[in-house]
């Protein structure tokens, strides 16, 4: 289908870093069964770096897609690194998403910062909340 | 990679047969309908000939039949010009179901902010509505029902004979959206006491772009396209010879066949329910009787039909989904919400529509497949974890 770029299609095909992490340092899950995605990521977490990293995924192409680039993109990365990449870099790794797809990639990146301020909250670290905010979630579900 | 086509309610192969007709009007015969001269007034009979074919596959009069360019224009027509109508006597009611193709729902979207009273009745949990319920629905100021023959997500065939009799006993005027049902179901306009029809060629084999309105003697029709004398005045635009040819013949011979057509993919359909029911937590849309023979319509509970469709293309099996990723919407399909399917359920909805010439081990083949994708997408789902965990509750 021409709707995907070829590396949506390989990540789609081909995911990477699927299933789930036992005893995990921090899990994230965002979106809603009603709008039809929900992404849940897992991380394992040493010394700041994320050493590992999951994830599960209900939804279309792009977003099983996009839970994959993401992961990939902030495997072995230091958290501040991780927290740093954005939806329109899951986007751009993936070569591009339709345009009512976007919030694929949004809901990457909030599900990662939500794992990550689970992370943060277990371990009583403190944070940003303008970065983190409680409410990481559906958002990308309406702003398309 | 063979590739299976089973989205037959989208569009079907156009048959050779009607492309091997089709051709001459695309070459030699090239004429204008409307010239006077010898090489417009061949094309004039090849037209008034294809009228006459498809007013006898409707049992209609070649005089009732006009052509379009396709079913939502025919819609849009009849109802349009029905409201009109109404408009001019004070009639602003229009009953139609919530489970209509958007060229139906849209164009009455647009009555009703226009001013028009637009009722839509609600559907069993099978997609039926009753002609009882459209009997307690008319009004004296009723203008229009609308209601269509075949349902073209779920295959609910809709109880159009005996609702267009009581239309008819109320003299209210019935238009059916029947283009799910031309050349799949027995359509006798008489016997029917339908008022309005519209078809579409590609949906049985004939070309696209091309469809026809039937309006029965003495209904008023206004037209939508302004312009030339074409139609009897009502629609303009110099006719899609090539396209009229092309529906005639695909018309007459989907009529020809219709039974052994139909008794072929009952089998194979049924054989796809059986297969497809004993995937758990799974359900059939639509009813198992007074179903289009070439509708099958399933939800998987905990995956998404977008995801779903693209891994059965990748195997060579192409299908539709009536999740909201596939229609560019936030919504899933209105028709498997109207039957009371939860959105969650919905999202994961996959549409198999059959042909004639699909055959047992291509179904066989689509069992198995889905049973694989279906397993797969569940295992990264974690709306399936949740539901095996019991933190979710199934509803299939």
């Amino acid at each position: 289908m021409a709707l995907y770029t070829e590396t949506v299609m390989d990540h789609f095909m081909n995911p990477r870093n699927v299933g789930s992490i036992e005893n995990a340092d921090g899990i994230g899950e965002v979106g809603n069964a009603k709008c039809g995605d929900i992404m849940k990521i897992y991380l394992k977490i040493e010394d700041n770096i994320i050493k590992d990293i999951k994830f599960e995924t209900f939804g279309c192409g792009s977003a099983i897609a996009s839970s994959s680039m993401a992961t990939e993109m902030i495997k072995g990365k230091t958290i501040e690194e991780a927290l740093k990449v954005t939806n329109q870099q899951v986007v751009e790794a993936l070569g591009g998403l339709p345009v009512h797809k976007l919030h694929c990639s949004v809901l990457a990146e909030e599900a990662v910062k939500s794992a990550i301020k689970d992370y943060y909250d277990k371990n009583n670290i403190p944070y940003d909340k303008s970065i983190l905010p409680d409410n990481i979630g559906c958002e990308g579900c309406h702003m398309v | 990679m063979k590739t299976i086509y089973v989205d037959n309610a989208a569009t079907t192969q156009t048959s050779q047969k009607v492309i091997d007709g089709m051709i001459p009007y695309m070459g030699e015969i090239y004429g204008n309908p409307s010239s006077l001269h010898s090489v417009g007034q061949r094309a004039k009979e090849v037209l008034e000939e294809a009228r006459e074919k498809v007013a006898r596959c409707l049992n209609a009069n070649p005089s009732e039949i006009y052509f379009t360019s396709g079913g939502s224009e025919s819609d849009n027509q009849a109802i349009l010009s029905a409201a009109e109508i109404g408009l001019k006597k004070g009639k602003k009611h229009i009953i139609s179901t919530k489970v209509e193709h958007h060229a139906v729902l849209h164009t009455l979207n647009k009555l009703k902010k226009q001013g028009f009273d637009i009722q839509l009745l609600d559907v069993d949990s099978e997609g039926f509505v009753t002609p009882e319920q459209v009997k307690e629905a008319i009004r004296d100021d009723t203008c229009l029902v609308t209601i269509m023959y075949a349902n073209n997500e779920i295959g609910t065939i809709m109880p159009i004979k005996e609702i267009g009799k009581i239309c008819r006993e109320k003299g209210v005027t019935f238009h059916t959206d029947a283009v799910q049902a031309a050349g799949h179901l027995k359509i006798d306009v008489v016997d029917q006491n339908i008022d309005m029809l519209s078809l579409s060629a590609h949906k049985f084999h004939g070309p696209k772009g091309v469809g026809a309105l039937y309006v029965k003697k003495g209904i008023f029709l206004s037209n939508l396209i302004e312009g030339g004398a074409q139609e009897r005045n009502r629609r303009a635009g110099t006719e899609n010879i090539p396209g009229i040819v092309g529906l005639s013949i695909a018309l007459e011979d989907a009529c020809n066949n219709l039974e052994e057509n139909n008794h072929k993919m009952i089998i194979l359909r049924d054989k796809l329910i059986d297969g497809l029911s004993k995937i758990e937590h799974s359900a059939l849309n639509g009813p198992r009787v007074n179903r289009s023979a070439n509708n099958v319509n399933f939800c998987f509970e905990g995956i998404e039909g977008e995801s779903l469709l693209l891994l059965l293309d990748a195997k060579g099996i192409c299908a539709s989904s009536g999740s909201a990723c596939t229609s560019g919407s936030l919504d899933p399909s209105h028709v498997l919400l109207a039957i009371g399917r939860p959105h969650e359920v919905a999202h994961g909805s996959l549409r198999l529509s059959l042909s004639e010439n699909n055959t047992e081990e291509e179904i066989d083949y689509i069992i198995e497949q889905v049973e694989q994708v279906v397993c797969y997408l569940r295992r990264m789902s974690p709306v399936w974890k949740e539901l095996l965990t019991g933190e979710r509750k199934f509803m299939l």
